[in-house]
C-alpha cells in the first residue's frame, strides 16, 4: 500500500495544511516520554518526545489538515512552527504521508 | 513534561517498560569456528529452548510491543524449526533481523525471505577477500558468504545487510567492503570487535590500532547514516562530533540478550554471570526479568564514570563498551580499553590483564583447527588373540574382541 503522494520532501517546509496520515506499516509504542514509531519497511526508527506530539500523530488520520490535529492537541499557536518542523521530519523519514482530503 | 524536559539519550539510559530491540541467540550450533566468535559457538546446548518455548517468547514481545529482534547464534539457520519461527514471528508483529553465515541462504530461501517486508537478514564477512575473511571465519566461509549475497541479490532482496566486525587486517578494506555492498544493492553494517566469548583470546592481536581507529572514525563520518554501524563504535565520538545514532551504551536499558537456553544477559557481549538478568523460563517469564531483575535495575541507575568525568570527552564517549572494559580487565568505571584519548592503552599496562574475568559458558567445538597427528597401529596386545582371528582394532564394539577364554 503506497502512499496517496510521494513528494520529496526533504528540504521542503511540511504543509501543515495538508491532509495526513500514519504511514502504512508504522507501529507506534508509547512510551512516558511521547512515543517510539518503528516503519516495518524501511526498518528504521524514530521517537516522538513529547506526549502532545504523540497525541497530534495520532489524530492525523482524523483531522481534515495537521493544523487542525495540533489544534485538536492543544498545541499553541506559538508552538505551531516546532510541530510543524518535527512532523516534517516525520514525513522525510516516511513515517507519515500524505492523504486525499475527506 | 518534566519527563519530556530531559533528552531522549537521559530517557533511555533509565530503561524502558520494554526494550526497543533485543538480540535473540537461537542456537549455540554453528557450522563453523570463528576465532572472535561473542559467543563462544559451536555445540548445540542440550538445554536450548524448544519450539513452543521460542513461540512463548514471541507472544511476550508481541505483548510488550517489541518491533524486532535480531535473531543470531550460533548459525540461526541450522535449527529446524527456524523458517517456523520466522513466520511465526513475523505473523505475530515481531519483525525479524537475522544474522547468518549464509550456509543455508539457498535460492529457494533467498526467494522466501524476498517475499517478505518483515524479514532482514545480516551476512557476516570479515574480509573484502577470502584471504582476510577467511583467516577469521574459517576456510571456504568467503565463498558461502558471497554465494548467500548473490542468492539473495538475485532473489530481488535489496537492502540486504552486508556486516563486518572490524579489525586489524580487514580495516584497510573499507572501500571494498563498501563496493561490495553497491554491488549487490545491499547495505554496509560495521561493529566494533569486543575482547567477548572467543574473542577474548584474539583482541590483542586483532583489535584496531590507534591510527586505524582515527581512519575508521573519519570514513564513518564522512559516510553518514549510509553506513550503519548499530551504535557500535559511540567510544570515537571522542574525537568530535558523535556518530550517527544514539551513542549511548544501551545494555540492560533499551536492548539485552536471550541467549539459545533462555538466559537474559545485559547484552549480546556481556555472556557471563556478572550480567546475567535472569531466564525466560523463569516464573513471569522474559517481561519480568526485563522490568525486575536486580541487575538490569542497577544498570538504569546514574552510573559513574570514575576518573573519566573529569575528561572533555566523556560528555560524548561516555566512558565507552562496558564489555570491553570487563572482559580486559579494567574497572567499569575507568576508561574504555580503545580510548581515544589513549588512556584506556595506558590502564592496561598497568591492568592485571591477567586476572580479568574470562568470558563464560564456552560452547566452542571440541575439534581443533590443525591436523592432529595419529598413529595407527596393527599390533595386536600380546596374549589376547588367537590365530584365526583378524586383528582386533580400537573401533570393535564388541567388549569381548580378541578375547578368548582360558581353557579353550
Amino acid at each position: 500500500m503506497a502512499c496517496a503522494a510521494s513528494t520529496d520532501l526533504a528540504g521542503a517546509a511540511f504543509d501543515l495544511d495538508a491532509a495526513w496520515r500514519l504511514a502504512p506499516q508504522v507501529q507506534v509504542r508509547p512510551e512516558r516520554f511521547g512515543a517510539l514509531l518503528y516503519h516495518f519497511g524501511t526498518r528504521q526508527l524514530s521517537f516522538l518526545n513529547s506526549p502532545a506530539l504523540l497525541a497530534v500523530v495520532s489524530s492525523l488520520a482524523t483531522q481534515p489538515s495537521a493544523r487542525a490535529a495540533c489544534a485538536a492537541a492543544a498545541v499553541p499557536d506559538a508552538e505551531l512552527a516546532r510541530y510543524g518542523r518535527a512532523l516534517g521530519t516525520l514525513a522525510a523519514s516516511q513515517m507519515i504521508c500524505r492523504r486525499d482530503p475527506v | 513534561m518534566t519527563a519530556a524536559a530531559l533528552p531522549l539519550v537521559e530517557q533511555f539510559s533509565y530503561g524502558l517498560d520494554a526494550p526497543i530491540c533485543l538480540t535473540w541467540e537461537l542456537t549455540y550450533a554453528c557450522n563453523l569456528s570463528c576465532v572472535h566468535c561473542l559467543s563462544s559457538s559451536g555445540r548445540r546446548d542440550p538445554r536450548e529452548l524448544g519450539t513452543a518455548e521460542c513461540r512463548a517468547v514471541i507472544d511476550e514481545l508481541q505483548r510488550m510491543q517489541v518491533f524486532y529482534v535480531n535473531i543470531g547464534g550460533g548459525e540461526p539457520t541450522v535449527r529446524p524449526d527456524f523458517w517456523d519461527l520466522l513466520d511465526y514471528a513475523t505473523g505475530h508483529d515481531v519483525g525479524v533481523k537475522f544474522s547468518t553465515n549464509g550456509v543455508r541462504i539457498t535460492p529457494r530461501a533467498a526467494r522466501r525471505l524476498a517475499a517478505s517486508d518483515y524479514v532482514d537478514v545480516q551476512i557476516s564477512l570479515d574480509g573484502a577477500t577470502a584471504q582476510v575473511n577467511d583467516a577469521v571465519r574459517g576456510p571456504g566461509s568467503y565463498g558461502t558468504a558471497l554465494r548467500a549475497m548473490a542468492n539473495l541479490a538475485e532473489a530481488g532482496f535489496t537492502g540486504f545487510k552486508i556486516s563486518v566486525v572490524m579489525t586489524r587486517h580487514n580495516a584497510s578494506q573499507l572501500g571494498e567492503f563498501k563496493a561490495l555492498a553497491d554491488s549487490f544493492g545491499a547495505q554496509l553494517r560495521l561493529t566494533r570487535l569486543r575482547p567477548s566469548g572467543r574473542g577474548a583470546g584474539v583482541w590483542d592481536e586483532l583489535h584496531l590500532t590507534a591510527g586505524q581507529q582515527r581512519q575508521l572514525y573519519d570514513w564513518l563520518a564522512a559516510h553518514g547514516s549510509s553506513v550503519l554501524t548499530g551504535d557500535s563504535f559511540f567510544h570515537l565520538s571522542g574525537y568530535g562530533a558523535a556518530l550517527p545514532g544514539l551513542n549511548l551504551c544501551g545494555a540492560g536499558r533499551v536492548v539485552c540478550l536471550i541467549d539459545p537456553v533462555g538466559d537474559v544477559y545485559a547484552c549480546p557481549f556481556a555472556i557471563h554471570p556478572a550480567f546475567l538478568a535472569g531466564n525466560v523460563r523463569d516464573p513471569g517469564g522474559f517481561t519480568r526479568v526485563w522490568r525486575e531483575s536486580e541487575l538490569f535495575g542497577g544498570l538504569r541507575q546514574p552510573q559513574s564514570g570514575g576518573a573519566c568525568e573529569s575528561c572533555a570527552a566523556y560528555r560524548s564517549c561516555r566512558g565507552g563498551c562496558m564489555a570491553a572494559k570487563f572482559f580486559t580487565g579494567l574497572p567499569l568505571d575507568g576508561p574504555d580499553p580503545e580510548c581515544v584519548q589513549g588512556h584506556g592503552e595506558r590502564a592496561l599496562a598497568t591492568a592485571d590483564t591477567a586476572a580479568a574475568p574470562r568470558p563464560a559458558g564456552d560452547h566452542s567445538h571440541r575439534t581443533r583447527r590443525a591436523p592432529v597427528p595419529v598413529e595407527l597401529s596393527r599390533r595386536r596386545p600380546a596374549g589376547l588373540a588367537s590365530a584365526g582371528h583378524p586383528p582386533v582394532s580400537a573401533c570393535n564394539p564388541d567388549p569381548l574382541a580378541g578375547f578368548t577364554p582360558p581353557g579353550r
